[in-house]
């Protein structure tokens, strides 16, 4: 049956199991627009291609499948670049179709023509140009495949208008995809998992460092089973959140940068790192120089360009991780460590008298409190959408979460703006559980334009707002490293209820804490989108991020909240 | 410190400016990059070489496999290969005398004169870095007008060829 490019499209996205897609239709994309109608393909129209592709990609995080973004060429394409290099970063699936001039303009500079593919080339985990029709329906075929396997990552298609237009006989694409030149995940090295477990049943001091890859591969279950056996603690990195409940008793909580002190030790001190489908980011190591420097060294990754890329590692696996952990699960012996928990556990004790919630109030909210507030609110069950800042560290600080795929935030490249679009995409991904976003209010106002998706969509997100005024982790940064000099970090805000209101979404403020548990129950007991305004300490202790590896520093050697004075209760 | 990498890949537009872009953004530090097609349609063959003093080629090596395009990588430093750069150097040539003076060291390299002009002489050399950078040194006094050079190629001695598995 003959079919046009446009509709070739829906077609496909039909049969890679797409029901929604986020975009903003325009002059180079309109055709494929057109025959939308005809297929059962929801189409969420953001406000902002950028929201697009971070849309897209939330619904990729939550939900475990393809995102799709749709844009228009030209400003339309590279408004998608952020939130495609957002993906890239954190190795999210995500397909983006852009439009593009006709095959017979594109190098003239048509109206709204710019080299998309050239642009993203770098960001992308692969792109293409589509110059015939005949090639169309495969290569969505091969894009979604490239999206989702192995390391996953953003794909996009650029399609001239000629192509959506022309017609050709339609043929779903059948069987396996032939790419001579691709190679998702091969099966570990036996060896490699054997020579690990001899270094698991030999070491006094082990720690697991969970990350993402936990999720991608799926191997909650089977990671919470070697920890149990091996009796090893599992720290987490930002992104790694879900891949291992934070109520276990094995469970550490965050490393790096912002994470725990007790945690950091813990790496320092250990003598065998096992590091689970994360890449070793600087933010999480400290300085290299003194990273770890008792430990033994074994790698499981999906990619095997990060195997020994930051970190010169004595095991490297390359697999897939939840394959990798069952081959791993019967060479390890039942073991004990009782002296190396004990004294990690006494390092905690010390990250508990420094919590500012285990401080006594002196009336001034702080993002803490609100936070832990929705988090007992919400049982700690809410998918958690934070933005980019110091309200992210907060949040991944005090949201505790014991549930995969229900963390989302941009790790790697450090999005402002991402947490809004990202929840829409959520939301979409889980439409019955209840979405929050975390945003501080200089990343809202990089994208609180799709506020308006938010109502024209209906969709019950809760926002909450760690509103300090300020850049606040510049802000920080400039009063420990900068000689407190805050320079171009202080804004001035509109009435953000009052603008919130105009969109119809009911809106609170809070200012103390009483006021912030109240704003949070009426938030929660209301029907639909609503928003809150904390407004929280902006300076000093109660308005910084504690604890703080400061940049080049070693891991251990972390800026903390000073000590209470009474230390004994 | 050199590596030399053979890289097999699809013959598509924009291959090479991935290969390219790689390098530039992961900041590779490449001596020479030559490409061509092979004996088999659609596949065409890079010979890279690597500063291995300032670049982990095994980081090279995995990045080139992450592209999609990239069907193939050898790293042949440690494999009997046998390795040519083509270099074109034109140089003055002046007076009768030292014409001929100039075809006698390019005879001694086993190079060629390719063209005669007036004032100049073409010659046209093939063999390692080394060779063609020693002949260039010869020349450099008389006066090198214009040279170009290739970029190494490879291929490795005896056995069966880097895509014997394509080909199977």
């Amino acid at each position: 049956m003959k079919k046009t490019g446009a509709e070739i499209v829906w077609e496909m996205l039909n049969r890679e199991g797409v029901k929604v897609v986020f975009g903003i239709p325009g002059g180079a994309i309109m055709h494929t627009y057109h025959p939308r109608q005809d297929y059962d393909i929801h189409h969420v129209l953001m406000r902002h291609e950028q929201c697009a592709a971070h849309a897209a990609d939330g619904y990729a995080r939550v939900s475990g499948k393809v995102g799709v973004a749709i844009a228009t060429s030209g400003p339309g394409a590279t408004n998608l670049v952020t939130g495609i290099a957002t993906a890239a970063l954190d190795s999210s699936p995500i397909v983006c179709i852009t439009g593009q001039v006709q095959t017979y303009l594109i190098g003239t500079d048509a109206f709204q023509e710019v080299d998309i593919t050239g642009i993203t080339l770098p960001i992308t985990k692969h792109n293409y140009l589509v110059t015939d029709i005949n090639e169309l329906a495969y290569t969505i075929h091969e894009a979604f495949h490239i999206a989702r396997s192995g390391r996953p990552g953003p794909v996009l298609i650029d399609l001239p208008k000629d192509i959506q237009i022309a017609s050709t006989e339609f043929e779903p694409p059948e069987g396996d995809i032939s790419l001579p030149g691709y190679r998702p995940v091969a099966p570990a090295s036996a060896a490699a998992v054997q020579r690990a477990a001899e270094f698991i049943n030999t070491a006094k001091r082990p720690v697991v460092l969970a990350g993402q890859g936990v999720l991608m591969s799926g191997a909650m279950q089977e990671l919470r089973s070697f920890a149990e056996k091996a009796q090893v603690p599992v720290a987490l990195t930002l992104l790694g959140k879900g891949g291992f409940p934070e109520s276990h008793p094995l469970a550490l909580g965050m490393m790096g940068m912002h994470g725990e002190a007790f945690v950091n030790q813990a790496i320092q001190e250990a003598d065998l790192i096992l590091a689970f489908g994360m890449r070793f980011d600087d933010r999480v190591t400290g300085t290299l120089a003194t990273y770890s420097p008792n430990a033994r060294r074994v790698h499981v990754d999906a990619d095997a360009a990060e195997l020994n890329k930051i970190v010169k590692v004595d095991v490297p696996i390359l697999g897939d991780l939840r394959q990798v952990l069952t081959q791993l699960l019967p060479l390890v012996a039942p073991a004990t460590h009782p002296e190396w928990l004990a004294q990690i556990d006494a390092w905690r004790g010390d990250s508990h008298f420094r919590n500012i919630l285990n401080r006594p109030e002196n009336g001034r909210l702080v993002a803490a409190h609100f936070i832990n507030d929705i988090w007992e609110a919400t049982k700690g069950e809410a998918i958690v959408v934070s933005d980019v800042g110091q309200h992210q560290m907060w949040t991944a600080q005090f949201y505790r979460n014991d549930l995969p795929n229900s963390v989302v935030t941009s790790g790697g490249l450090g999005t402002m703006g991402f947490g809004l679009p990202a929840a829409i995409g959520a939301q979409f991904a889980q439409p019955d559980r209840e979405v929050w976003v975390i945003a501080g209010d200089g990343g809202f106002q990089m994208t609180m334009h799709d506020l308006g998706t938010i109502i024209q969509e209906k969709l019950p997100i809760k926002i909450a707002l760690s509103d300090n005024g300020y850049l606040g982790m510049v802000r920080q940064w400039q009063e420990f490293f900068y000689d407190k000099r805050y320079e171009s970090t202080r804004l001035v805000n509109p009435d953000f209820v009052k603008l919130v209101e105009a969109y119809g979404i009911p809106a609170w403020r809070a200012t103390n804490r009483a006021e912030a548990r109240t704003a949070i129950a009426e938030a929660r007991a209301t029907d639909g989108p609503t928003f809150i305004d904390f407004q929280i300490a902006d300076v000093g202790e109660d308005g910084n991020v504690y604890p703080m590896v400061p940049s080049g520093a070693a891991l251990h050697e972390m800026i903390r909240r000073s000590q209470p004075d009474h230390t004994t209760d | 410190m050199q590596s030399t990498l053979i890289a097999l890949v699809e013959d598509k537009p924009g291959v090479l400016n991935r290969v390219a872009s790689l390098f530039r953004r992961r900041a590779f530090n490449i001596e020479s990059l030559a490409v061509g097609h092979t004996e088999k349609p659609g596949i065409s063959r890079m010979t890279i070489v690597v500063d291995s003093s300032r670049t982990d080629v095994e980081m090279v090596v995995q990045n080139l496999l992450k592209l999609v395009n990239v069907i193939r990588v050898e790293d042949v430093t440690e494999v009997p290969t046998v390795m040519r750069d083509l270099a074109l150097v034109k140089v003055r040539s002046g007076d009768g005398a030292t014409r001929a003076e100039i075809m006698q060291l390019v005879d001694t390299f086993r190079a060629r004169v390719v063209d005669v002009g007036l004032k100049t002489l073409m010659v046209e050399v093939t063999g390692t870095d080394d060779k063609i950078s020693g002949l260039v040194d010869v020349l450099r006094p008389y006066g090198i007008e214009e040279m170009v050079r290739t970029g190494r190629v490879a291929m490795a001695r005896g056995g069966v060829g880097t895509d014997r598995e394509l080909t199977a």
